[in-house]
């Protein structure tokens, strides 16, 4: 943890609507959107289901398990601070109760990354207030 | 011709008016408005095929918030005027046989814009789910960071090469070269030197990537008859097509499938023709791999054969299949929207036969995917 992160910190489009999903990131959990009404998983977070737009919505914790869907090797940052020598892995992890989610893949080279990859969460704090949900190879 | 008759409301839903909904956002609320209005008709959410917005509510994102793929959306951006504004455009666009059942949505958070009003500190857009789920992770340039993802995902499903895209920005260089109002004209590069340009995000190279520049485009559409009385040979626009995608990349079930599935084909069955008959192509090309996958997915090219199709194939204006006659976005530059919209320009260009020493052979069916 560092006051002197200077990564963009996520940003939420509506806080009081996620504020669990980062919450309990800091606790070291990954829980995704569940509907009551139709059993359905998703993600991103939305306020009504968009399988059958139910407002009975709850959290279910993962398993933290999954595999890379896709990745790219990102050398040109938008954002200066990512900047480095050789770049980074942005992936999207599909977990293993099927939901897809933006990551990033920490704890190895970019090389070592491939499609299908298992992979298992890891959580950064970045700041005292934000954790990041990150996969590493399992 | 009249809209008189030719639309009719059959269901409604109001979320009721208040101060303010704490904890609420804009989209969550049209949404809720949605499903009221859909329970309303005793329709099915499947069988809205249309969506219009007051432009607010970027339509985009309200079909990804709902999960709806209409074949119509727009947003008219009409300020105080847009209810009944999106209304007429709802029914004209039944009545024309765009689409048959569409959804006219708009709402408001006052609390959307406390939060947007949030310091973000570098310069972000408003809140939004790039701010919250994908920035943190690091961004690519531009729209980078997406097309490398489905990239990255061709290659695994069908063995897709770099060297086979490269291929595709090399031949329409070599049409750029014929093209006065192109950016890289007079800048010849080899399918070599896009191979060997550098990465932005692996596996898309700087050469496969659109550059921002400035431009503009336009033209003038007409009735068949007053056409009939003007100078130049005229193009027709003889089908159109639209499916309306997700906002976000990663929101799509398969990587490597574009709306031009359906978008196409809607056009196609319009206009009577099948993709063999197609004579040219004017494809949008921010970068390689969506021309690519939009061409598999129009049917012009068996689906994951892009790549051995780009290495058995001439597709300059002189070859066997000529595609992006101009030079595309990619060496064409793109001035904003106006890169999309250059598709349909050098389409008609080329069936009215102005296109000068790129001039196509067979010029009389283009396919256009903006």
């Amino acid at each position: 943890m560092t006051s002197a992160y200077d990564k963009p910190i996520p940003i939420p489009a509506n806080s009081d609507l996620t504020k669990p999903f980062w919450e309990a990131a800091k606790r070291k959990q990954l829980i995704i959107p569940y509907c009551n009404s139709c059993s359905n998983l998703f993600f991103y977070p939305r306020e009504v289901c968009p399988n059958c737009f139910s407002k009975d919505l709850t959290w279910r914790e993962m398993s933290g398990k999954g595999s890379v869907y896709t990745y790219t090797h990102v050398r040109q940052s938008v954002h200066p601070s990512f900047q480095s020598a050789n770049g980074h892995i942005y992936a999207i992890i599909e977990l293993a109760e099927g939901p897809r989610m933006p990551s990033g893949i920490v704890g190895c080279e970019p090389e070592e990354v491939y499609v299908d990859m298992p992979v298992s969460v890891v959580f950064e704090d970045i700041t005292e207030d934000s954790t990041l949900v990150k996969f590493q190879k399992s | 011709m009249s809209l008189r008759g030719k639309g009719a409301i059959v269901g409604i839903g109001e979320v009721p008016t208040r101060r303010i909904y704490e904890g609420r956002s804009m989209y969550g609320l049209c949404a809720e408005a949605a499903g009221l209005a859909i329970a309303d008709a005793g329709i099915a959410k499947d069988d809205i095929d249309g969506l219009v917005t007051d432009g607010v509510a970027l339509p985009p994102a309200v079909a990804e918030y709902l999960d709806i793929k209409p074949n119509f959306a727009t947003g008219v951006s009409m300020q105080g005027a847009s209810g009944a504004t999106a209304t007429m455009v709802a029914t004209s666009a039944v009545s024309s046989g765009i689409c048959n059942t569409v959804l006219v949505v708009m709402g408001n958070s006052r609390q959307d814009a406390e939060r947007a009003g949030r310091p973000s500190g570098r310069g972000a857009a408003g809140p939004s789910v790039r701010s919250e789920w994908e920035e943190p992770h690091g961004l690519a340039p531009g729209a980078n960071t997406g097309y490398g993802l489905m990239y990255r995902r061709h290659i695994h499903e069908y063995g897709t090469t770099e060297e086979q895209l490269a291929k595709m920005a090399a031949d329409q260089r070599f049409n750029a070269l014929e093209n006065e109002n192109a950016v890289f004209n007079g800048q010849p590069i080899s399918k070599e030197d896009v191979l060997n340009s550098r990465y932005i995000n692996e596996p898309l190279k700087l050469l496969e990537s659109v550059m921002p520049c400035d431009g503009a485009a336009a033209l003038i559409i007409t009735t068949p008859e007053r056409a009939k009385t003007m100078r130049n040979k005229p193009a027709y626009v003889l089908g159109v097509g639209l499916k309306q995608g997700e906002a976000n990349i990663w929101q799509r079930d398969k990587f490597t499938e574009t709306p031009a599935v359906d978008s196409v084909r809607r056009a196609l069955e319009m206009s009577g023709y099948t993709p063999s008959d197609i004579e040219f192509a004017e494809f949008y090309d921010c970068y390689t791999i969506l021309a690519a996958m939009c061409l598999e997915d129009a049917g012009l090219v068996e689906k994951g054969e892009i790549g051995p199709f780009y290495e058995a194939t001439d597709t300059t204006y002189k070859g066997d299949f000529p595609i992006n006659t101009d030079g595309g976005q990619l060496s064409g530059g793109q001035p904003g929207l106006a890169g999309g919209f250059r598709h349909v320009i050098e389409g008609a260009r080329q069936i009215m036969g102005k296109a000068g020493s790129r001039q196509v052979e067979k010029s009389d069916l283009c396919l256009v995917n903006g």
